[in-house]
């Protein structure tokens, strides 16, 4: 218990020291052009602060564009319009500030994990000081011992660790992720969120986690940003005010699930009664 | 965790995959082990016993040869069945060490024992082995010849291809300019460009040089554009997010990314360098194996043609099996790779 209190304090102690992480995003619009020539708004006037080491995900059905909106925090893409800043600083282009982990690993074939993990600070001309820390962040994804695999010797959870670390090592102010889970099975899954939790906790990082899944949504954020589609907007944002560790199956869980799911069309307002 | 134990499942299975040593025989072992012995020594009395029906003068380096394997292939025998553990390696090839005794046995027999073929053109192994000998000076200063002009002309086709194939795979306006080149001079073989090639440079030496780069230039130039263009994009975009410059991202995503395509590129080149080589060396150079060909053709000493490509065939299968054991190397983190 006095131990479970300590790592709260450093984790505590680490947020407060670093508060850096806030993501501000500005009126965006995103378009696309169809192949008619048409245009797609992927995203319309999409206004959302995020506070330093806040873990929020964004949550709606397929098309809504959320990963148009972690591709546009990440750099990847330009908004149409508005803009996106990250501790005041306007996003303009990837930077490592900004850690992204996809669906897919994509881990380098040809690099071992160990290398893979290291690839950020090779890229950055900093391994040689940092060897150290690429162990470090093996260790804290349960991959010591699998160093010298190549990744096709891995299976999906344990690639998807170690796209963690390779984002982690680099220390991102915010880590973006999409669907990172979403390949996985339902037992691996859930084991990855604990992971993720984890993790999180211990380094303090801002985390923009894009899900279709209500539960994960629910069991891993502070809020949750709810999206529609056609034209891609946020319907509503809800505060997760459950105490962590959470359950999964608390009662409070079921009455969000369903506001979810009424918000989203897919169910009646459901009294929380029926659940218990 | 789950998954811990499922990879460490598949490396035992990998590692009890080679283990299982592959059984290509389908005779007992006992038997098996001592077949290129019975096969040798049925090839001997098959070559000693019967009366020639061709002329044959020249030392009988070939008799020898397969006395000395008679024993060779006993001692082999006996000791492969007392220690099949040492000797595995033979045990596997025994099979066809015999058959390719049997394919002699056959070859001698139509040819130097009942004169089925016609003369010269279809000498009898004595006398390909007797050519080999007599003339291993004169060949092995043509296999060097050779060996030096392929690999001139192929490193430099590499040096020029590997660069042209990545700019024009990242940069659209290089390949904007250089695509309508690449297509069409590219397919021309380079074999055409002989006769210009001939008058063009100050030697045949030079000219087989420019022909070989111009060769070898274009399958590794395809090759290495497509597997770049190709490579996939969200390894761009991670390495991108995790501060990788555009040079970090040419030389190490895009190129590692491309390997495997380019050693298609490779293999290829190799390939046509091979035609190449030889058919420069047969109508212009006056070195090495293709000059050796022509020229014992010219005095219809056909066994000193079959040497040649007997010669030819060591040669070129090394370089192809050193291009695989580089291309391995390279390639180890690639599933499934091809063994050679
Ligand atoms: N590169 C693109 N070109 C054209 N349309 C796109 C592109 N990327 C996304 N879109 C469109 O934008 C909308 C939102 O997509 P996306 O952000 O991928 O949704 P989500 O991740 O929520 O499933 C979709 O209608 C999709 O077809
Ligand atoms: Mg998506």
């Amino acid at each position: 218990m006095a131990e479970r209190i300590d790592q709260m304090v450093i984790a505590a102690v680490k947020k407060i020291s670093d508060g850096s992480g806030a993501l501000a995003v500005n009126n965006v619009q995103k378009l696309f052009v169809d192949p008619t020539g048409g245009n797609i708004t992927a995203l319309e006037a999409v206004n959302l602060d995020i506070r330093p080491g806040e873990f929020i995900s964004l949550l709606g059905p397929s098309g809504c564009g959320k990963s148009t909106l972690l591709r546009l925090i990440a750099g990847l893409d330009t908004p149409t319009s508005g803009s996106i800043a990250l501790d005041n600083e306007v996003v303009a282009g990837p930077h490592y500030f900004r850690g992204l982990v996809f669906q897919d690993p994509t881990l380098f074939p040809w690099l071992t994990i160990r290398k893979n993990v290291a690839v950020g600070l090779d890229a950055r001309g900093i391994l040689k000081e940092k060897e150290e820390e690429v162990d470090e962040y093996i260790q804290l994804v349960g991959l010591a011992g699998f160093e010298s695999s190549y990744p096709y010797q891995l299976s999906g959870g344990m690639a998807q660790r170690a796209a963690l670390a390779r984002a982690l090592v680099n220390h991102p102010k915010v880590l973006l992720m999409d669907e990172p889970l979403g390949a996985l099975d339902a037992f691996t899954r859930m084991n990855m969120q604990d992971e993720i939790l984890r993790i999180w906790k211990d380094r303090g990082t801002t985390i923009v986690f894009v899900t279709h899944d209500i539960d994960e949504a629910i069991y891993l954020s502070d809020r949750v940003v709810v999206m529609t589609p056609r034209p891609g907007k946020i319907a509503k944002v809800f505060d997760i005010g459950i105490e962590r560790p959470r359950s999964r199956n608390y009662p409070d869980f079921f009455e969000i699930r369903s506001d979810i799911l009424e918000l989203l069309h897919f169910a009646e307002k459901n009294k929380p009664e029926y659940y218990l | 965790m789950p998954d811990t134990t499922s990879v460490k499942q598949t490396l035992i299975a990998k590692v009890n995959e080679n283990i299982v040593v592959s059984n290509v025989s389908f005779i007992n072992r006992e038997i098996s082990a001592l077949l290129p012995f019975i096969f040798v020594a049925l090839l001997l009395a098959e070559h000693t016993l019967l009366q020639n029906r061709q002329p044959f003068f020249q030392k009988p380096y070939f008799t020898w040869i397969i006395e000395v394997l008679v024993v060779i292939f006993a001692v082999a025998g006996i000791g492969a069945n007392k220690f099949p553990a040492f000797w595995s390696k033979f045990l596997e090839k025994a099979p066809l060490l015999a058959a390719f005794a049997g394919f002699l046995i056959v070859w001698d027999f139509v040819t130097l024992k009942l004169a089925l073929l016609p003369l010269p053109y279809f000498p009898s192994p004595a006398a390909v082995t007797a050519a080999l000998i007599n003339e291993w000076e004169t060949l092995g200063i043509s296999a060097l010849y050779s060996l030096r002009l392929l690999l001139i002309g192929y490193g430099l086709g590499v040096l020029l291809g590997l660069p042209t194939g990545v700019l024009m795979g990242w940069y659209p306006r290089f390949h904007y300019w250089v695509n309508p080149i690449l297509r069409s001079i590219g397919p021309i073989p380079a074999t055409a460009w002989i006769p210009l090639a001939m008058v063009a440079f100050p030697s045949s030496f030079t000219a087989s040089i420019f022909l070989l780069v111009l060769a070898c230039w274009f399958p590794i130039t395809v090759m290495t554009w497509s597997g770049i263009a190709n490579v996939n994009k969200a390894y761009y975009e991670v390495a991108r997010s995790l501060g990788a410059s555009e040079f970090y991202l040419i030389t190490r995503v895009a190129l590692p990314a491309a390997m495997p395509s380019i050693f298609v590129g490779l293999f290829m080149s190799m390939g046509v360098a091979f035609v190449t080589l030889i058919v420069g060396e047969m109508l212009g150079v006056k070195a090495g194996l293709g000059w050796f060909i022509t020229w014992a053709q010219g005095w219809a000493e056909f066994s000193k043609v079959y040497a040649a490509l007997i010669v030819m065939s060591v040669l070129f299968s090394g370089i192809i099996t050193l291009l695989f054991k580089v291309r391995d190397e390279v390639l180890v983190w690639q599933k499934g790779l091809i063994k050679w």
